[in-house]
């Protein structure tokens, strides 16, 4: 047995063991949301201590008194400003993985991302479409902007599968090549309207940065069910992503009716991402980057990665948001990106001897 | 010998994209535990005759019938579990362990929400081992050879554990005596387990010598069917083949 052998096989060992318990990592990535949902509450320009945390939380939520004072501003900030934008981060965060696990499993390519299938830049036309529209709508907090938005990144998926979604042959990769078109058409249009907008471009811009500021209640209540019911339906045919990864005919011959179970998994992707870009605009990276490292961690098996890859996009996020606002309210993305991408190349680096992308 | 009722058949089938006919007026019969060679030249519609006695391509006239029913009418999950394909060897985009691959065989019977269960994770250990590739359980399946990785899809069909195995060039990738051994593997399948064996096969001599009954495919048409040694004569070899019969070494008898 040569040394490379002994390396790998050593490699191989600790990887199976990790794999072997996704159901802890499970468990602690929990454990860290609920650490992360503290911190994030309790720092910012006020800090507020965790007890009172618990003590509004409970209190609001459930109408349990603990025994703990506080002030009505410590309350208003704790419920109506913080809590809200945590919570939506950590949903942002778990859609924005799922689709991203979802898309590079079903387009069997791991460079896919949640905005692969020209969401992103249908997103953000809609966004600025509704920016330039001299109408100014306003529906329980949700404006012009977060409708088109949602809108504009379905209409953009389903056209792409529409016109590239064949099954057989070379069916991906026209799928693949479709969104990019798409996305080029819907992002030189992007461009005449940021062209045309004069004041108005800041507004346009701040979209395509992405961020949690326009975080609240009302928008949480709206984007959750549509976000988590899409994870929860894609958990569920976790398996089928695992037949896919063989390839369409060989998933034909397992008994899956491949184009119908394709279209299902693209349209239910496609809803959580359309839902975290019209709330939060367009943060990059998360979806990426966090299927990887899952699979880095337990292996490409759709029954571990997606629902650990919803655990540590709510994580990542919430924590990338916490470290945006201590730093001054610099967009999400950029943190996500600064901190995110060089954790993850560490990451690449040490998984050479065993287990790659 | 008592009468078989045919588990698969297509009866006057043809098969075709677009305005291109591939197959022409296919008629086949495959018995319970028979174990037959289907051969020809490149481009006589071998692999697609495979997909539609399969159910993935639906002939343009003409009907498959498996265990009596028409293909098209039976359930994707109850074909999947009565028909195992090996797949084609298609690249995984991310690293996937040699046993998780081979688990995919058992999507067909796994209940969807709870996974594997003991008798599936039996079935994938047999597969492993009965194809020899217990060495290569945990590697990374992008990490292996080509022939190693044939071994690994036909692990795949074999913890489908189904009664019919369809094989599209399984040896293409192997050395000799790998070859040899897939070769006995079927034929072992085939006697002990009673498993129906289907290949398309290249190698004229693997076929004469291992398959009781070979069917020649030539320009879309079944212009032979039976023993190799009625089937695969010099005349015929240099007609559909157009190679010199010397060529090709085949066992004592046949030619």
């Amino acid at each position: 047995m040569t040394a490379t052998t002994v390396t790998r096989d050593i490699a191989a060992g600790v990887g199976a063991r990790l794999r072997h318990r996704p159901l802890a990592i499970g468990l602690a990535g929990v454990a860290a949301l609920v650490v992360l949902l503290v911190l994030g509450v309790g720092f910012g320009s006020v800090r507020i201590g965790p007890l009172e945390i618990l003590g509004v939380i409970l209190q609001r939520a459930f109408g349990i008194d603990i025994g703990v004072t506080w002030s009505p501003a410590t309350e208003a900030i704790v419920w109506d400003l913080r809590l809200p934008r945590v919570l939506t981060a950590m949903i942002i965060g778990c859609g924005l993985a799922v689709a991203g696990a979802t898309f590079q499993g079903l387009l069997r390519n791991p460079l896919a991302d949640p905005y692969v299938l020209g969401t992103a830049s249908g997103a953000a036309l809609g966004a600025a479409i509704a920016v330039l529209l001299p109408i100014q709508l306003l529906f329980v907090e949700f404006g012009l902007l977060h409708g088109l938005a949602f809108l504009g990144a379905l209409v953009s998926a389903w056209v792409v599968f529409r016109l590239g979604g064949t099954s057989g042959g070379g069916g991906l990769t026209r799928l693949l090549l479709t969104g990019y078109a798409v996305g080029s058409v819907l992002a030189a249009l992007l461009t005449m309207a940021m062209y045309v907008s004069g004041v108005e471009l800041r507004q346009i811009f701040s979209f395509l940065l992405g961020g949690l500021g326009g975080a609240s209640w009302t928008r949480l209540l709206v984007a959750t069910p549509l976000i988590v019911g899409a994870c929860l339906l894609i958990m569920a045919r976790s398996r089928v992503l695992d037949g896919l990864l063989l390839g369409d005919a060989a998933a034909g011959h397992l008994g899956f009716d491949v184009r119908r179970e394709r279209g299902i998994l693209l349209g239910l992707a496609s809803m959580a991402t359309a839902a975290a870009v019209a709330i939060s605009g367009l943060i990059g990276f998360v979806g990426l980057v966090v299927p990887h490292v899952v699979r880095l961690a337990v292996g490409p098996q759709g029954r571990r990665v997606v629902p650990l890859a919803a655990i540590l996009g709510a994580g990542l996020l919430s924590a990338a948001d916490l470290v945006a606002r201590l730093l001054g309210d610099v967009p999400v993305g950029v943190v996500t990106s600064l901190l995110g991408a060089p954790f993850f190349l560490f990451l690449l680096r040490r998984s050479r001897s065993g287990y790659e992308l | 010998m008592t009468e078989v009722p045919p588990i698969l058949s297509a009866s006057a089938v043809t098969i075709g994209y677009g305005a291109r006919t591939i197959v022409d007026d296919g008629d086949l019969v495959i018995r319970a535990g028979e174990r037959l060679a289907v051969v020809g030249p490149n481009g006589a519609g071998k692999s697609t005759l495979l997909r539609a006695l399969t159910g993935v391509l639906v002939p343009r006239s003409g009907v498959v019938h498996l265990c009596g029913d028409p293909i098209g009418s039976v359930h994707r999950r109850a074909v999947a579990r009565t028909i195992a394909v090996v797949p084609e060897l298609a690249d995984l985009p991310f690293a996937m362990p040699v046993e998780d691959v081979v688990a995919l065989g058992r999507l067909p019977h796994e209940p969807p929400l709870n996974g594997l269960r003991p008798v599936d994770i039996a079935a994938v250990d047999a597969a492993i081992d009965r194809v020899g590739i217990g060495s290569l359980r945990r590697r990374d399946v992008r990490e292996l050879s080509m022939g190693e990785r044939q071994l690994v899809f036909i692990a795949v069909a074999l913890a489908q554990a189904a009664p019919i195995l369809v094989l599209d060039e399984p040896t293409a990738h192997l050395d000799i005596r790998h070859q040899v051994e897939v070769m006995e593997l079927l034929v072992e399948l085939n006697q002990r387990d009673g498993t129906t064996v289907l290949a398309v096969l290249h190698d004229l001599a693997f076929a004469a010598h291992f398959f009781p009954r070979v069917v020649v495919l030539d320009h879309g048409r079944i212009v032979a069917d039976g023993s190799p040694f009625e089937v695969l004569d010099a005349g015929r070899i240099r007609a559909v083949f157009g190679v010199d019969p010397a060529l090709v070494r085949l066992p004592v008898g046949a030619a």
